[in-house]
C-alpha cells in the first residue's frame, strides 16, 4: 500500500471523563451509582491517519467516539478540534464544526430511515446545512456521492429495504461524505456484515481515504480488521487507555499484558497456527460501575503484583509508544 | 472412524407466498464419533436450517421434503414426534448464538438446567437433579456453582450465560451437540474461553460437536473436518488442514482471502464480486458461477457434482467445481 501523508494533530482529547448516572441510590436521588465509561482519556489523532480504538464491550470506545463529536457532554476534560476547544462553543459555532466531522454506524438496518429514499437520506445533511442553492445542484451532488461509494445513480429513488446490508452501509458512507468532512468516526462499520461484504467495505473506506485525504477514527472490537485498516492503535480496557502505538509495533510486540492476551485470543484463520494449551485470560470483564482499584486490569492479569492493586499506573512513554502498566 | 450422524441428500424448502425457497438443497454430511465438524458459510447459506432440520424444529412454512438423517443407523425423519422429543436435549442437544434469548428470564438458571434432566429421566429426584446440575456447572467452569444455581439469567455475564447453555446441553451426556454460532455474540477473550471449554468437554465426555459458524478463524482453531456451504449446497468438504492447504473451490478460496489476517503483511483485501443470489432465482448451472473469476461456459449450463480431490494432507476431500473435473465423482451427491 502507498505510504500516507500524515499531518499535524486534527483532534485531541484532554483528560476526558464521562460518567453516566444509573438508577439506584437513596430515596432523595443522591448517591446514584455511576458507570465510569471513560476515565482521563487523552489521545490525539493526526490529519490523514486512521486511528483505531479497540477493546471489548464496555471499555468505553463508543462513548469516546460520541464525546469527540460532542454528541454527549463530558463530565470532565475537553475535546480540541483543529486547536479549538469544542466543548466551549455555542450551538451555532458547533454546527459549523459538525460539518467537518461525521459518523458511520454499525447497523446499516438501524442507522438509515426506512421511510426515506436514497436521495433524501444522502441529501439530508446538504439540506440541513444549506450547502446547495438549487434542487438540481443537490441532485447532482447526491449522484456524485452515490458513484463514489459504488451505488448506481439510477437507484436514487429506491428505499433502503431494496438494498442489501453492504449496499446500505455504502449509503451510510455516502451520507457521511456529503459535507466533505475532515474526520469520519467509523463505529464498528463492518461488524454486522458477512466476510465477503466486509472486505468490499474495508477496501472502499481505504480508497476514499486516499482520494479525499480523510482522517478516520476507527472503532472496532475485531483486531484483524484493525490491523488491516489502521496506522495507529489505542487499546482500551474498562474506560482506560492501556497502550497507544503504531499498528505494526503493537501487533508485532505488544507491551501491555492485556494487549498481548487480546491478540492471542483472536481465532486465526490458519489451522497450522493452532496452539494447544494456549494461555487464556481467566474470568470476566469487571463491571464499569465498580471498577477495581489500582490498575483496572489487575483482577484478570496473571502478572499482577501488589502495587497493581493499590496504585493506578501512569502513562509511560516507551520507545515511540505509550503504555499504562507497572510491570513494563 | 465410527459414524454417529449421517445426513443424506437433505432437502428443506420453505413454501412462501412468493415461491419456494430451497434453503437446504441436497446436503450430505457425516459426523464421526467424538469429533468436531464445522459447517461454515455466510448468512442465508442454509447452515442454521440444516441444524434445525436435524432437530426437526423447522418452522412453517419450512418443511423437510427429502433425504434422511441417521443417528447411529436409525432414520430420525421416520420417528414420531413423541420419539423425537426423547432425542432432543437427550441424545442431540443444541446451543444458540444469543444465550440471553435462549434462556427463560423468569426462572433461575439452576432450575432451567435441572428441567432438562427431569424431563428426560423421570426417575431422577429433585435433590439428585440439583447435584447433577452443580456437577455440570463445575465442569463448564462456572465459579461458585452453589450461588449461581439460584441466579437469574440477567444476573450473569454473556460468557457465563453461554456456559450455562453449554451445561444445559451437556447435562444429559448427549452423543451430539450442535453449536449454532456459539461465540459470535461474545468478546474475543471470552470467545477463546468458550472454544477451549468446548474442546475440553468434547475430549472428556466423548461427545461429537457440529459447529456452525461464519468465522473461518473459529473453524481453523477447533474443527477436525469442515463443510463449506453456499446457497443451500455444500461446495467443498475436507479435513481442516487440507482445506486451508489445498483449497480447491473458488468460493472457499474467496472466503479465506477476504478475511484480514492479523498475522500477515498488509495487502489489499480480496473481494468476491457481487452478492449472494436470491434462492428463489438461482442461476442456472453452478450457483457460484456469476461471482466466480474462473467460470467457464460449462459452469453456466450445468450444475457440477462433488468431485474427489487428490488429498495433500489427510482425509477425504471433495469440491463442487468443474475445475476439478478430472477426478472421480462422489456417488450420492
Amino acid at each position: 500500500m502507498m505510504p500516507k501523508q500524515i499531518g499535524d494533530t486534527l483532534i485531541r482529547t484532554v483528560d476526558l471523563v464521562k460518567e453516566f448516572e444509573i438508577s439506584g441510590g437513596n430515596f432523595f436521588g443522591k448517591d446514584k451509582p455511576r458507570v465510569h465509561a471513560t476515565s482521563n482519556v487523552s489521545i490525539q489523532i493526526n490529519k490523514g491517519e486512521t486511528f483505531a480504538l479497540v477493546g471489548e464491550s464496555g471499555c468505553g470506545k463508543s462513548t469516546l467516539g460520541r464525546l469527540m463529536l460532542r454528541l454527549i457532554e463530558p463530565t470532565n476534560g475537553y475535546v480540541e478540534f483543529e486547536g479549538i476547544n469544542i466543548n466551549e462553543l455555542s450551538h451555532e459555532s458547533m454546527r459549523e464544526i459538525r460539518k467537518k466531522m461525521q459518523i458511520i454506524f454499525q447497523d446499516p438496518y438501524a442507522s438509515i430511515n426506512p421511510r426515506m429514499n436514497v436521495y433524501n437520506i444522502i441529501a439530508e445533511p446538504l439540506v440541513t446545512h444549506k450547502v446547495c442553492k438549487t434542487k438540481e445542484e443537490t441532485k447532482e451532488r447526491v449522484k456524485d456521492l452515490m458513484k463514489k461509494v459504488g451505488i448506481r445513480p439510477e437507484f436514487i429513488n429506491r428505499y433502503p429495504h431494496q438494498f442489501s446490508g453492504g449496499q446500505r452501509q455504502r449509503i451510510g458512507i455516502a451520507r457521511a461524505l456529503a459535507l466533505q468532512p475532515e474526520l469520519i468516526i467509523c463505529d464498528e462499520p463492518v461488524s454486522a456484515l458477512d466476510v465477503s461484504i466486509q472486505s468490499q467495505i474495508l477496501n472502499l473506506l481505504h480508497d476514499l481515504q486516499e482520494e479525499l485525504n480523510l482522517t478516520y477514527l476507527f472503532i472496532s472490537h475485531d483486531l484483524s480488521v484493525v490491523r488491516y485498516i489502521s496506522d495507529r492503535v489505542c487499546v482500551m480496557f474498562l474506560g482506560k487507555v492501556c497502550e497507544i502505538g503504531d499498528t505494526e509495533d503493537i501487533f508485532g510486540n505488544p507491551l501491555h499484558p492485556y494487549t498481548k492476551f487480546l491478540i492471542d485470543a483472536v481465532p486465526k484463520p490458519d489451522p497450522y497456527l493452532r496452539k494447544e494449551n494456549k494461555q487464556l485470560l481467566q474470568g470476566d470483564i469487571p463491571s464499569p460501575v465498580n471498577p477495581p482499584a489500582g490498575c483496572r486490569f489487575h483482577t484478570r492479569c496473571p502478572y499482577a503484583k501488589d502495587v497493581c492493586k493499590e496504585k493506578e499506573p501512569e502513562m509511560k512513554a516507551v520507545n515511540n509508544r505509550q503504555v499504562a502498566c507497572h510491570i513494563v | 472412524m465410527d459414524e454417529l450422524l449421517r445426513i443424506n441428500n437433505l432437502k428443506t424448502h420453505f413454501f412462501t407466498k412468493k415461491g419456494v425457497v430451497p434453503a437446504v438443497d441436497g446436503v450430505s454430511i457425516s459426523v464421526p464419533k467424538s469429533s468436531i465438524i464445522g459447517l461454515v458459510g455466510e448468512s442465508g447459506c442454509g447452515k442454521s436450517i440444516t441444524a434445525m432440520s436435524i432437530m426437526q424444529l423447522v418452522q412453517k412454512p419450512g418443511r423437510i421434503i427429502g433425504g434422511s438423517i441417521e443417528l447411529e443407523g436409525e432414520d430420525l425423519l421416520k420417528y414420531s414426534e413423541d420419539k423425537m422429543r426423547n432425542i432432543r436435549g437427550n441424545k442431540i442437544s443444541i446451543i444458540f448464538q444469543e444465550p440471553m434469548t435462549a434462556l427463560n428470564p423468569v426462572y433461575t438458571v439452576g432450575k432451567q438446567v435441572a428441567e432438562a434432566i427431569t424431563i428426560h429421566h423421570h426417575d431422577v429426584g429433585k435433590k439428585e437433579a440439583k447435584k447433577m446440575v452443580l456437577n455440570i456447572f463445575d465442569a463448564v467452569g462456572i465459579p461458585e456453582p452453589q450461588r449461581r444455581f439460584n441466579s437469574f439469567p440477567h444476573q450473569l455475564s454473556g460468557g457465563l450465560r453461554q456456559r450455562v447453555m453449554i451445561g444445559m446441553a451437556m447435562v444429559c451426556n448427549p452423543k451430539l451437540m450442535i453449536a449454532d454460532e456459539p461465540t459470535t455474540a461474545l468478546d474475543v477473550t471470552i470467545e477463546a474461553q468458550i472454544l477451549s471449554l468446548m474442546k475440553k468437554l468434547q475430549k472428556e465426555r466423548d461427545t461429537s460437536i457440529l459447529l456452525i459458524t461464519h468465522n473461518l478463524g473459529v473453524v481453523a482453531e477447533v474443527c477436525d473436518y469442515v463443510y463449506v456451504m453456499y446457497a443451500g449446497k455444500v461446495m467443498e468438504q475436507a479435513n481442516t488442514f487440507e482445506l486451508f492447504k489445498n483449497t480447491s473451490h473458488q468460493y472457499t478460496n474467496g472466503l479465506i482471502n477476504s478475511i484480514p489476517k492479523i498475522t500477515a503483511e498488509k495487502e489489499r483485501l480480496y473481494n468476491i464480486k457481487g452478492v449472494v443470489p436470491n434462492l428463489m432465482k438461482l442461476p442456472k448451472g453452478c450457483r457460484f458461477c456469476p461471482r466466480c473469476e474462473k467460470a467457464m461456459p460449462k459452469c453456466f449450463m450445468e450444475e457440477p457434482p462433488l468431485y474427489k480431490i487428490n488429498t495433500v494432507v489427510a482425509g477425504e476431500h471433495y469440491a463442487r467445481c468443474f475445475l476439478c473435473e478430472s477426478s472421480e465423482v462422489m456417488d450420492d451427491a
